[in-house]
């Protein structure tokens, strides 16, 4: 396989902070490791750092490979690389994973030190707001005041946006990627309907299934079969689906009879296998609470008073879970802050999902604006 | 901004300028590559955003280092607060809108004065083309009837009336035909039409 431009071998590290973290919920973490990976070089004046905010199953490992037969390289790897759009011989990029996930960082399925078992259910709750503190700590350690760019979509792009609300003064870009100010009341009812699926599953026990030697799968199955319904369009699944059968004629059964159904349990068998359900659990509850406009007024425009970053908002025309409508209104709260903002409306099929997706245009438009970037 | 050879600037675009105060917040409907908003930067030190529907010229647009929106007009300027901009501009593209009406009472909601110009049809190539029994087809009018994007032409006449019936009230106009401005006949003599408007006792 040619990889020229792969950022190549990668290694995750770990970073251990023992200054407490207050969390938005008032619960404090008296000490928390982050798993992390990065990219590039930091170069000597230290401004071309750029982080990459995660969304719901995302991960600290963006790019690269961890081994020559690594079947599948870090998840935003079309994007990140030396040549690629995101290029790691300018820029110093940074993936992390994101306090509570099931990829290294401490969360549920960490060990709790105080205990030396997992947290289980008991590790707090964490939103939007506590990731970026979180990260803000990660980039001091790593002796980075400001960051050339933050990057992120879906709820990467809410944290993105968050920093320029609580860090103006460390971001000189960020980048809104298939996003939202907050969520609808229908997105939150799918999260909801993926929680329930999680906690009334017997296997759960109360999320201290580690301690049960089980695993709610059915329910994180059903969770990502769920989601996976949400992230495509209609059209890219009638495109991609349709109606084809899988075995050429019905069966009249509840077997899989349709092309859909073998793809979506796929994706659910697959996602149980490698993801945590308390972590799936907070996941979507940071999606749900966050709303910066709430602190003021319901006036995104006032939240975003301070911010003095240059943004980039881009959404996807079929991203029905993200629509460009909801998009358009971040792009108005920084147009009414007079701010600088490059707003692009992507014609993709591939719904939510377009956004992690190699579109030309869409990738022109990140390596375009990347490349005016000083460093 | 990239550096723009002001020799090279479209006369509309030069005259634009004229009628922009130096460091006025501009918004350019249909801004194409940015051109005109980078000239506008260069020359008076204006801010401001861009919008622009198709994916080349936003690109374009982005890689001329304006701040530009993608976004359609035809469904108004819904994202803008009244009166937040100094000058909206929309050059050489009413012609080709739908919701003519709509988009010239967004920009005067938008703006505290507006920019408006378009080819005049009533200019006597046209006429002439006209008489002979065929669509007109020049530099200013470039396309087939059959491939043109131009639905709403107007001549001179018809958008001083449009003005009248709307309470807009005309600050300044100009006719220009080859870069030269035309001051006799101007609704047959004249090929471009210029307009600066504002809302009648704004």
């Amino acid at each position: 396989m040619s990889e020229s431009n792969s950022v190549g071998i990668v290694k995750a590290q770990v970073a251990h902070f023992t200054q407490p973290l207050t969390l938005k919920s008032g619960a404090v973490l008296p000490q928390y490791h982050l798993t992390y990976e990065t990219y590039g070089e930091l170069n000597a004046a230290k401004n071309n750092a750029v982080l990459i905010c995660h969304a719901l199953s995302g991960n600290h490992h963006v790019a690269g490979r961890y081994s020559p037969d690594d079947k599948y390289p870090g998840w935003w790897d079309n994007l990140i690389g030396p040549g690629k759009p995101l290029d790691t011989n300018k820029f110093f990029v940074i993936g992390l994973n994101n306090l509570g996930g099931c990829h290294g960082s401490s969360g549920p399925s960490s060990v709790d030190p105080l205990t030396d078992k997992p947290y289980s259910a008991t590790f707090p709750v964490v939103t939007v707001e506590d990731w970026v503190e979180s990260q803000a700590r990660l980039l001091d350690y790593l002796g980075i005041d400001q960051l050339a760019a933050v990057i992120g979509g879906s709820l990467g792009g809410m944290q993105a946006l968050h920093w320029n609300i609580v860090y103006p003064e460390r971001v000189r870009h960020a980048f809104v990627i298939a996003s939202a100010p907050n969520l609808t009341a229908q997105n939150m009812a799918f999260n909801e309907v993926a929680r329930q699926a999680i906690i009334t599953d017997p296997e759960f026990f109360d999320g201290d299934y580690y301690n049960h030697g089980t695993v709610p799968r059915r329910g994180l199955r059903i969770a990502r079969m769920l989601g996976h319904i949400t992230y495509l369009s209609d059209d890219v699944m009638g495109e991609k689906f349709g109606r084809k059968l899988r075995h050429g004629d019905v069966k009249y059964s509840f077997d899989v009879e349709f092309e859909m159904e073998s793809y979506l349990r796929y994706q659910g068998d697959k996602f149980a296998g490698e993801f945590d359900a308390n972590t799936y659990l907070r996941m979507t509850r940071a999606l749900d609470y966050f709303d910066p406009a709430l602190d003021y007024d319901g006036d995104l425009s006032k939240a975003l008073r301070r911010a003095q970053a240059k943004f980039v908002v881009i959404s996807f025309t079929t991203d029905w879970r993200f629509s460009p409508a909801r998009s358009r209104e971040i792009v108005k709260a920084l147009l009414d802050n007079a701010l600088p903002v490059k707003y692009a409306e992507v014609t993709s099929d591939h719904g939510h999902d377009a956004f992690l997706m190699p579109d030309p245009y869409y990738h022109n438009i990140m390596r375009a604006y990347l490349e005016q970037i000083k460093v | 901004m990239t550096n723009v050879n002001i020799t090279n600037i479209r006369p509309d675009f030069a005259l634009i300028t004229n009628w922009v105060n130096a460091k006025a917040k501009v918004l350019d409907l249909g801004c194409g590559d940015g051109t005109l908003l980078t000239h506008l930067h260069e020359t008076l030190e204006t801010t401001g955003y861009g919008i622009e529907k198709d994916d080349s010229n936003w690109l374009a647009a982005l890689k001329n280092g304006v701040d530009v929106i993608q976004m359609n007009l035809e469904e108004g300027l819904s994202g803008f607060e009244d009166q937040s901009f100094d000058t909206v501009i929309l050059s050489q593209t009413l012609q080709a809108m739908h919701n003519t009406e709509s988009i010239v009472q967004e920009m005067l909601r938008v703006g505290r004065e507006v920019i408006v110009t378009f080819p005049n049809f009533g200019y006597w190539r046209n006429r002439m083309q006209i008489t002979f029994g065929t669509m007109p087809v020049s530099k200013s009018l470039p396309y087939q009837w059959y491939d043109t994007p131009n639905v709403h032409l107007c001549t001179i006449n018809d958008f001083d009336d449009f003005c009248v019936q709307h309470q807009i009230q005309v600050i300044e106009r100009k006719v220009i035909t080859g870069g030269q401005d035309i001051h006799i006949l101007p609704n047959l003599m004249g090929n471009l039409a210029m307009y600066r408007l504002r809302k009648h006792g704004a």
